[in-house]
Protein backbone atom coordinates (compact mmCIF):
# COMPACT_ATOMS: atom_id res chain seq x y z
CA UNK A 1 0.00 0.00 0.00
CA UNK A 2 2.82 2.35 0.99
CA UNK A 3 4.70 1.36 -2.16
CA UNK A 4 1.69 2.15 -4.37
CA UNK A 5 1.26 5.51 -2.62
CA UNK A 6 4.90 6.39 -3.32
CA UNK A 7 4.54 5.36 -6.96
CA UNK A 8 1.51 7.62 -7.37
CA UNK A 9 3.20 10.55 -5.59
CA UNK A 10 6.12 10.39 -8.06
CA UNK A 11 3.80 9.92 -11.05
CA UNK A 12 1.62 12.85 -9.98
CA UNK A 13 4.69 15.04 -9.51
CA UNK A 14 6.03 14.21 -12.97
CA UNK A 15 2.66 14.70 -14.65
CA UNK A 16 2.11 18.02 -12.90
CA UNK A 17 5.59 19.27 -13.82
CA UNK A 18 5.23 18.15 -17.44
CA UNK A 19 1.76 19.59 -17.88
CA UNK A 20 3.05 22.94 -16.57
CA UNK A 21 6.08 23.14 -18.85
CA UNK A 22 4.83 20.93 -21.72
CA UNK A 23 8.47 20.59 -22.75
CA UNK A 24 8.53 16.93 -23.66
CA UNK A 25 4.91 16.40 -24.64
CA UNK A 26 4.92 19.28 -27.13
CA UNK A 27 8.10 18.07 -28.82
CA UNK A 28 6.93 14.48 -28.89
CA UNK A 29 3.39 15.20 -30.14
CA UNK A 30 4.64 17.65 -32.77
CA UNK A 31 7.16 15.10 -34.03
CA UNK A 32 4.54 12.35 -34.27
CA UNK A 33 2.06 14.54 -36.11
CA UNK A 34 4.62 15.99 -38.51
CA UNK A 35 5.88 12.53 -39.49
CA UNK A 36 2.35 11.26 -40.07
CA UNK A 37 1.44 14.32 -42.14
CA UNK A 38 4.65 14.30 -44.18
CA UNK A 39 4.30 10.60 -44.90
CA UNK A 40 0.70 11.02 -46.04
CA UNK A 41 1.67 13.84 -48.43
CA UNK A 42 4.86 12.15 -49.66
CA UNK A 43 3.18 8.90 -50.70
CA UNK A 44 -0.18 8.86 -52.42
CA UNK A 45 -1.17 5.32 -51.50
CA UNK A 46 -4.41 3.45 -52.10
CA UNK A 47 -6.51 2.44 -49.03
CA UNK A 48 -5.36 -1.21 -49.11
CA UNK A 49 -1.71 -0.22 -49.05
CA UNK A 50 -2.44 2.30 -46.32
CA UNK A 51 -3.89 -0.48 -44.17
CA UNK A 52 -0.86 -2.68 -44.86
CA UNK A 53 1.69 -0.07 -43.86
CA UNK A 54 -0.39 1.43 -41.05
CA UNK A 55 0.84 -0.88 -38.35
CA UNK A 56 4.56 -0.47 -39.04
CA UNK A 57 4.26 3.26 -39.63
CA UNK A 58 2.34 3.87 -36.42
CA UNK A 59 4.65 1.86 -34.17
CA UNK A 60 7.74 3.48 -35.64
CA UNK A 61 6.20 6.90 -35.05
CA UNK A 62 5.30 5.86 -31.47
CA UNK A 63 8.84 4.59 -30.87
CA UNK A 64 10.56 7.72 -32.21
CA UNK A 65 8.14 10.16 -30.58
CA UNK A 66 8.33 8.14 -27.37
CA UNK A 67 12.10 8.51 -27.25
CA UNK A 68 11.76 12.30 -27.24
CA UNK A 69 9.37 12.06 -24.32
CA UNK A 70 11.29 9.42 -22.38
CA UNK A 71 14.59 11.26 -22.72
CA UNK A 72 13.26 13.91 -20.35
CA UNK A 73 12.13 11.46 -17.71
CA UNK A 74 15.24 11.45 -15.50
CA UNK A 75 16.83 14.46 -17.20
CA UNK A 76 14.01 16.50 -15.61
CA UNK A 77 15.63 15.78 -12.23
CA UNK A 78 19.02 17.24 -13.15
CA UNK A 79 18.37 20.98 -12.73
CA UNK A 80 18.79 21.84 -9.03
CA UNK A 81 20.06 18.28 -8.33
CA UNK A 82 16.54 17.01 -7.60
CA UNK A 83 17.63 13.44 -8.34
CA UNK A 84 19.83 13.49 -5.22
CA UNK A 85 16.85 14.45 -3.07
CA UNK A 86 14.74 11.65 -4.58
CA UNK A 87 17.52 9.09 -4.09
CA UNK A 88 17.93 10.32 -0.51
CA UNK A 89 14.20 10.03 0.23
CA UNK A 90 13.04 6.86 1.98
CA UNK A 91 11.33 5.27 -0.97
CA UNK A 92 12.57 2.23 -2.87
CA UNK A 93 14.31 3.03 -6.15
CA UNK A 94 11.75 0.74 -7.76
CA UNK A 95 8.91 3.02 -6.56
CA UNK A 96 10.70 6.02 -8.04
CA UNK A 97 11.21 4.13 -11.29
CA UNK A 98 7.64 2.84 -11.53
CA UNK A 99 6.23 6.27 -10.66
CA UNK A 100 8.20 7.83 -13.48
CA UNK A 101 7.22 4.99 -15.80
CA UNK A 102 3.55 5.49 -14.96
CA UNK A 103 3.72 9.20 -15.75
CA UNK A 104 5.54 8.50 -19.02
CA UNK A 105 2.99 5.83 -19.88
CA UNK A 106 0.06 8.22 -19.46
CA UNK A 107 1.75 10.90 -21.56
CA UNK A 108 2.82 8.49 -24.29
CA UNK A 109 -0.63 6.93 -24.49
CA UNK A 110 -2.13 10.41 -24.90
CA UNK A 111 0.26 11.15 -27.77
CA UNK A 112 -0.51 7.80 -29.38
CA UNK A 113 -4.27 8.35 -29.22
CA UNK A 114 -3.83 11.80 -30.76
CA UNK A 115 -1.66 10.26 -33.49
CA UNK A 116 -4.31 7.60 -34.17
CA UNK A 117 -6.96 10.27 -34.68
CA UNK A 118 -4.72 12.19 -37.11
CA UNK A 119 -3.78 8.94 -38.80
CA UNK A 120 -7.42 7.99 -39.29
CA UNK A 121 -8.16 11.34 -40.92
CA UNK A 122 -5.17 11.58 -43.26
CA UNK A 123 -4.84 7.92 -44.23
CA UNK A 124 -8.53 7.12 -44.46
CA UNK A 125 -8.12 3.99 -42.32
CA UNK A 126 -10.95 3.02 -39.97
CA UNK A 127 -8.82 2.00 -37.01
CA UNK A 128 -11.78 1.91 -34.60
CA UNK A 129 -13.30 -1.31 -36.03
CA UNK A 130 -11.41 -3.48 -33.53
CA UNK A 131 -11.15 -0.72 -30.97
CA UNK A 132 -11.00 -2.88 -27.81
CA UNK A 133 -8.31 -5.23 -29.09
CA UNK A 134 -6.33 -2.36 -30.57
CA UNK A 135 -6.33 -0.61 -27.17
CA UNK A 136 -5.06 -3.81 -25.51
CA UNK A 137 -2.19 -4.07 -28.02
CA UNK A 138 -1.50 -0.35 -27.69
CA UNK A 139 -1.40 -0.64 -23.90
CA UNK A 140 0.97 -3.63 -23.96
CA UNK A 141 3.30 -2.25 -26.64
CA UNK A 142 3.42 1.16 -25.02
CA UNK A 143 4.29 -0.34 -21.64
CA UNK A 144 7.29 -2.11 -23.20
CA UNK A 145 8.38 1.13 -24.84
CA UNK A 146 7.86 3.11 -21.64
CA UNK A 147 9.61 0.73 -19.30
CA UNK A 148 12.69 0.40 -21.52
CA UNK A 149 12.80 4.13 -22.21
CA UNK A 150 12.53 5.00 -18.53
CA UNK A 151 15.23 2.59 -17.35
CA UNK A 152 17.62 3.74 -20.08
CA UNK A 153 16.73 7.34 -19.27
CA UNK A 154 18.00 6.61 -15.72
CA UNK A 155 21.11 4.91 -17.12
CA UNK A 156 21.99 7.77 -19.47
CA UNK A 157 20.95 10.66 -17.23
CA UNK A 158 24.52 11.74 -16.50
CA UNK A 159 25.79 11.26 -20.05
CA UNK A 160 26.28 14.46 -22.01
CA UNK A 161 24.99 12.93 -25.27
CA UNK A 162 22.00 11.24 -23.69
CA UNK A 163 19.61 12.43 -26.44
CA UNK A 164 21.69 10.42 -28.91
CA UNK A 165 22.48 7.53 -26.63
CA UNK A 166 18.93 6.72 -25.55
CA UNK A 167 17.60 5.69 -28.98
CA UNK A 168 20.79 3.81 -29.79
CA UNK A 169 20.44 1.84 -26.59
CA UNK A 170 16.72 1.14 -26.44
CA UNK A 171 15.79 0.24 -30.02
CA UNK A 172 17.74 -3.05 -30.12
CA UNK A 173 16.05 -4.12 -26.88
CA UNK A 174 12.66 -3.05 -28.18
CA UNK A 175 12.79 -5.02 -31.42
CA UNK A 176 10.96 -8.11 -30.06
CA UNK A 177 8.21 -6.05 -28.42
CA UNK A 178 7.81 -3.80 -31.46
CA UNK A 179 7.64 -6.87 -33.74
CA UNK A 180 4.84 -8.27 -31.61
CA UNK A 181 2.94 -5.01 -31.48
CA UNK A 182 3.31 -4.47 -35.24
CA UNK A 183 2.15 -7.98 -36.10
CA UNK A 184 -0.86 -7.72 -33.82
CA UNK A 185 -1.80 -4.24 -35.06
CA UNK A 186 -1.53 -5.27 -38.72
CA UNK A 187 -4.71 -7.36 -38.68
CA UNK A 188 -6.56 -5.00 -36.37
CA UNK A 189 -6.04 -2.11 -38.79
CA UNK A 190 -7.62 -4.24 -41.51
CA UNK A 191 -10.64 -4.67 -39.26
CA UNK A 192 -9.88 -8.31 -38.40
CA UNK A 193 -9.80 -9.49 -34.80
CA UNK A 194 -6.69 -11.17 -33.43
CA UNK A 195 -6.77 -14.60 -35.08
CA UNK A 196 -4.82 -17.85 -34.88
CA UNK A 197 -2.10 -16.52 -37.20
CA UNK A 198 -1.20 -13.61 -34.90
CA UNK A 199 -2.53 -14.74 -31.51
CA UNK A 200 0.85 -16.17 -30.46
CA UNK A 201 2.29 -12.63 -30.45
CA UNK A 202 -0.04 -11.58 -27.64
CA UNK A 203 1.38 -13.79 -24.86
CA UNK A 204 4.83 -13.00 -26.22
CA UNK A 205 4.18 -9.27 -25.88
CA UNK A 206 2.85 -9.79 -22.35
CA UNK A 207 5.93 -11.89 -21.58
CA UNK A 208 8.25 -9.14 -22.86
CA UNK A 209 6.43 -6.60 -20.71
CA UNK A 210 6.76 -8.75 -17.59
CA UNK A 211 10.44 -9.51 -18.23
CA UNK A 212 11.37 -5.90 -19.07
CA UNK A 213 9.54 -4.65 -15.97
CA UNK A 214 11.04 -7.24 -13.63
CA UNK A 215 14.61 -6.72 -14.87
CA UNK A 216 14.27 -2.92 -14.70
CA UNK A 217 12.83 -2.98 -11.18
CA UNK A 218 15.66 -5.30 -10.12
CA UNK A 219 18.41 -3.12 -11.62
CA UNK A 220 17.23 0.41 -10.91
CA UNK A 221 18.81 0.70 -7.43
CA UNK A 222 22.19 -0.24 -8.90
CA UNK A 223 21.72 2.26 -11.71
CA UNK A 224 20.76 5.19 -9.50
CA UNK A 225 23.31 4.61 -6.74
CA UNK A 226 26.68 4.37 -8.47
CA UNK B 1 27.56 4.32 19.31
CA UNK B 2 28.60 7.01 16.82
CA UNK B 3 25.83 8.70 14.89
CA UNK B 4 28.04 8.68 11.79
CA UNK B 5 30.90 6.20 11.41
CA UNK B 6 33.13 6.00 8.37
CA UNK B 7 35.39 2.97 8.48
CA UNK B 8 38.22 2.49 6.00
CA UNK B 9 36.42 4.02 3.03
CA UNK B 10 38.12 4.08 -0.35
CA UNK B 11 36.62 5.47 -3.52
CA UNK B 12 38.17 5.19 -6.96
CA UNK B 13 37.26 7.12 -10.11
CA UNK B 14 38.89 4.87 -12.67
CA UNK B 15 42.38 4.33 -11.27
CA UNK B 16 42.35 7.56 -9.30
CA UNK B 17 41.76 7.14 -5.57
CA UNK B 18 39.50 10.05 -4.62
CA UNK B 19 39.28 8.77 -1.05
CA UNK B 20 41.95 6.73 0.70
CA UNK B 21 41.19 4.79 3.84
CA UNK B 22 38.97 7.42 5.45
CA UNK B 23 38.17 6.75 9.09
CA UNK B 24 35.96 9.28 10.85
CA UNK B 25 33.33 9.30 13.54
CA UNK B 26 30.78 11.86 14.64
CA UNK B 27 29.07 11.37 17.97
CA UNK B 28 25.38 12.12 18.41
CA UNK B 29 24.87 15.82 19.04
CA UNK B 30 28.22 16.82 17.55
CA UNK B 31 29.03 18.91 14.49
CA UNK B 32 31.89 17.69 12.32
CA UNK B 33 33.29 20.21 9.84
CA UNK B 34 35.01 18.60 6.86
CA UNK B 35 37.49 21.06 5.46
CA UNK B 36 40.03 20.85 2.68
CA UNK B 37 41.04 22.32 -0.65
CA UNK B 38 39.01 21.83 -3.82
CA UNK B 39 39.33 18.22 -4.95
CA UNK B 40 40.30 16.98 -1.48
CA UNK B 41 37.35 14.56 -1.50
CA UNK B 42 34.86 16.32 0.78
CA UNK B 43 31.89 16.08 -1.57
CA UNK B 44 32.72 12.50 -2.54
CA UNK B 45 32.85 11.54 1.13
CA UNK B 46 29.56 13.30 1.95
CA UNK B 47 27.85 11.62 -1.01
CA UNK B 48 29.03 8.23 0.22
CA UNK B 49 27.84 9.00 3.76
CA UNK B 50 24.47 10.08 2.33
CA UNK B 51 24.18 6.88 0.32
CA UNK B 52 24.26 8.49 -3.14
CA UNK B 53 27.41 6.63 -4.03
CA UNK B 54 28.93 3.34 -2.91
CA UNK B 55 32.46 3.13 -1.53
CA UNK B 56 34.98 0.94 -3.35
CA UNK B 57 36.09 -0.45 0.01
CA UNK B 58 35.10 0.15 3.61
CA UNK B 59 31.74 0.94 5.08
CA UNK B 60 29.60 3.76 6.42
CA UNK B 61 27.17 3.45 9.31
CA UNK B 62 24.56 6.02 10.20
CA UNK B 63 23.00 5.42 13.61
CA UNK B 64 24.33 1.89 13.30
CA UNK B 65 22.73 1.15 9.94
CA UNK B 66 23.81 1.23 6.29
CA UNK B 67 23.03 4.54 4.55
CA UNK B 68 20.70 2.97 1.95
CA UNK B 69 18.38 1.36 4.51
CA UNK B 70 14.96 3.00 4.50
CA UNK B 71 15.08 3.78 8.22
CA UNK B 72 18.45 5.46 7.79
CA UNK B 73 17.23 7.60 4.90
CA UNK B 74 14.35 8.84 7.06
CA UNK B 75 16.90 10.09 9.59
CA UNK B 76 19.09 12.00 7.09
CA UNK B 77 18.66 15.56 5.90
CA UNK B 78 20.91 16.52 3.00
CA UNK B 79 21.77 19.87 1.49
CA UNK B 80 23.98 19.57 -1.57
CA UNK B 81 25.21 21.97 -4.20
CA UNK B 82 21.76 22.16 -5.83
CA UNK B 83 18.63 23.30 -4.05
CA UNK B 84 16.80 20.05 -4.94
CA UNK B 85 13.41 21.64 -5.47
CA UNK B 86 11.43 21.81 -8.70
CA UNK B 87 11.28 25.12 -10.55
CA UNK B 88 7.93 24.31 -12.13
CA UNK B 89 6.20 23.56 -8.80
CA UNK B 90 5.20 26.06 -6.14
CA UNK B 91 6.99 26.29 -2.80
CA UNK B 92 4.06 24.58 -1.08
CA UNK B 93 3.85 21.84 -3.73
CA UNK B 94 7.58 21.17 -3.40
CA UNK B 95 7.54 20.81 0.36
CA UNK B 96 4.29 18.81 0.31
CA UNK B 97 5.87 16.44 -2.22
CA UNK B 98 8.87 15.77 0.02
CA UNK B 99 6.67 15.49 3.11
CA UNK B 100 4.67 12.80 1.29
CA UNK B 101 7.81 10.99 0.18
CA UNK B 102 9.02 10.95 3.79
CA UNK B 103 5.64 9.56 4.87
CA UNK B 104 4.84 12.42 7.24
CA UNK B 105 1.41 12.31 8.89
CA UNK B 106 0.10 15.64 7.61
CA UNK B 107 2.23 16.67 4.63
CA UNK B 108 0.45 19.93 3.88
CA UNK B 109 0.50 21.16 7.46
CA UNK B 110 4.19 20.29 7.84
CA UNK B 111 4.95 22.08 4.56
CA UNK B 112 3.08 25.18 5.73
CA UNK B 113 4.92 25.16 9.06
CA UNK B 114 8.30 25.05 7.32
CA UNK B 115 7.32 27.79 4.92
CA UNK B 116 6.60 29.89 7.99
CA UNK B 117 9.91 28.91 9.69
CA UNK B 118 11.84 30.04 6.64
CA UNK B 119 9.81 33.20 5.99
CA UNK B 120 8.28 31.97 2.74
CA UNK B 121 4.63 31.69 3.76
CA UNK B 122 3.63 34.72 1.69
CA UNK B 123 4.97 33.19 -1.52
CA UNK B 124 3.80 29.66 -0.81
CA UNK B 125 1.83 29.39 -4.07
CA UNK B 126 4.46 31.07 -6.23
CA UNK B 127 6.41 28.91 -8.67
CA UNK B 128 10.00 28.37 -7.58
CA UNK B 129 11.29 29.52 -10.97
CA UNK B 130 9.99 33.01 -10.07
CA UNK B 131 11.83 33.09 -6.72
CA UNK B 132 14.95 35.09 -5.96
CA UNK B 133 18.12 33.16 -5.22
CA UNK B 134 17.81 33.75 -1.49
CA UNK B 135 14.20 32.51 -1.41
CA UNK B 136 15.19 29.37 -3.31
CA UNK B 137 17.94 28.70 -0.82
CA UNK B 138 15.62 29.10 2.14
CA UNK B 139 13.22 26.68 0.48
CA UNK B 140 16.09 24.22 0.09
CA UNK B 141 16.79 24.52 3.81
CA UNK B 142 13.12 23.88 4.58
CA UNK B 143 13.17 20.84 2.29
CA UNK B 144 16.15 19.36 4.13
CA UNK B 145 14.72 19.94 7.60
CA UNK B 146 11.00 19.24 7.21
CA UNK B 147 11.14 15.55 8.15
CA UNK B 148 13.01 16.36 11.38
CA UNK B 149 16.18 14.41 10.51
CA UNK B 150 18.55 13.39 13.29
CA UNK B 151 21.62 13.50 11.03
CA UNK B 152 22.27 16.50 8.79
CA UNK B 153 24.71 16.17 5.91
CA UNK B 154 25.55 19.54 4.42
CA UNK B 155 27.78 20.07 1.42
CA UNK B 156 29.04 23.65 1.35
CA UNK B 157 25.85 24.84 3.06
CA UNK B 158 26.87 28.50 3.34
CA UNK B 159 28.18 28.91 -0.19
CA UNK B 160 26.25 31.50 -2.19
CA UNK B 161 23.67 32.00 0.57
CA UNK B 162 22.44 35.52 1.18
CA UNK B 163 22.60 36.99 4.69
CA UNK B 164 19.03 36.04 5.54
CA UNK B 165 19.47 32.46 4.36
CA UNK B 166 22.73 32.16 6.34
CA UNK B 167 20.93 33.44 9.45
CA UNK B 168 18.05 30.98 8.93
CA UNK B 169 20.43 28.08 8.41
CA UNK B 170 22.65 28.94 11.37
CA UNK B 171 19.63 29.29 13.63
CA UNK B 172 18.26 25.92 12.51
CA UNK B 173 21.64 24.25 12.92
CA UNK B 174 22.10 25.66 16.42
CA UNK B 175 18.60 24.50 17.37
CA UNK B 176 19.38 21.10 15.84
CA UNK B 177 22.59 20.72 17.84
CA UNK B 178 20.73 21.71 21.01
CA UNK B 179 18.19 18.97 20.23
CA UNK B 180 20.96 16.39 19.84
CA UNK B 181 21.08 16.24 16.06
CA UNK B 182 24.37 15.32 14.42
CA UNK B 183 25.81 17.54 11.71
CA UNK B 184 28.48 16.69 9.16
CA UNK B 185 29.27 19.57 6.86
CA UNK B 186 31.86 20.18 4.23
CA UNK B 187 32.84 23.77 3.82
CA UNK B 188 35.24 26.39 2.59
CA UNK B 189 33.56 29.04 4.73
CA UNK B 190 35.64 28.27 7.81
CA UNK B 191 34.43 31.16 9.93
CA UNK B 192 30.72 30.23 9.71
CA UNK B 193 31.47 26.52 10.03
CA UNK B 194 33.85 26.71 12.95
CA UNK B 195 31.33 28.79 14.92
CA UNK B 196 29.14 25.68 14.94
CA UNK B 197 31.65 22.84 14.73
CA UNK B 198 32.56 20.70 17.70
CA UNK B 199 35.04 18.68 15.64
CA UNK B 200 37.14 19.33 12.55
CA UNK B 201 38.55 16.96 9.96
CA UNK B 202 40.96 18.20 7.32
CA UNK B 203 40.99 16.21 4.08
CA UNK B 204 44.03 16.41 1.89
CA UNK B 205 44.16 14.52 -1.43
CA UNK B 206 41.60 11.99 -0.28
CA UNK B 207 43.15 11.33 3.12
CA UNK B 208 42.39 12.58 6.61
CA UNK B 209 45.31 14.91 7.43
CA UNK B 210 43.89 15.99 10.77
CA UNK B 211 40.95 15.11 12.96
CA UNK B 212 40.17 16.50 16.37
CA UNK B 213 38.04 18.72 18.53
CA UNK B 214 37.45 22.25 17.38
CA UNK B 215 39.36 24.46 19.80
CA UNK B 216 38.69 28.13 20.55
CA UNK B 217 42.06 28.74 18.88
CA UNK B 218 40.76 27.30 15.61
CA UNK B 219 37.50 29.23 15.80
CA UNK B 220 39.48 32.46 16.35
CA UNK B 221 41.89 31.75 13.49
CA UNK B 222 40.13 29.64 10.84
CA UNK B 223 43.32 29.24 8.80
CA UNK B 224 45.15 27.55 11.66
CA UNK B 225 44.28 23.97 10.74
CA UNK B 226 45.42 24.48 7.16
CA UNK B 227 48.63 26.13 8.34
CA UNK B 228 49.47 23.33 10.77
CA UNK B 229 48.24 20.22 9.02
CA UNK B 230 47.51 21.15 5.42
CA UNK B 231 49.81 22.23 2.70
CA UNK B 232 50.04 25.77 4.02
Amino acid sequence: MEFARQVFVIAAKDLRAELRTKEAINASAAFALVILLLFSFAFDLDPDTNREIASGLLWLVFAFAGTLLLNRSFARELPNDCLDALVAAPLPASALFLGKSLANYVLLLAIELLSLVVFGIFYNVRWTVQFGELMVVLALGTWALTIMGTIFSALTVNIRLREVMLPILIYPFLVPALMGAIQLTLGLMAGKPIGPDTASWLPMLIGFDVIYTAVSVFLVEQILVG
Amino acid sequence: MSAVAVDGVWKYYGDFPALRDIRLEAAAGSCLALIGRNGAGKTTLLRIIAGFSRPGKGEVRILGNAPRETATRRSIGFIGHGIAVYDELSALENLTLYAKLYGLADPRRTALEWLEHTGLERVRDGLVREFSRGMRQRLAVARAFLHNPSVLLLDEPFTALDDRAIAVLQRLLREGLAQGKTIVMSTHQLREALELATHVALLNRGQVAFEGACTPEMAADPGLVYARYGEG
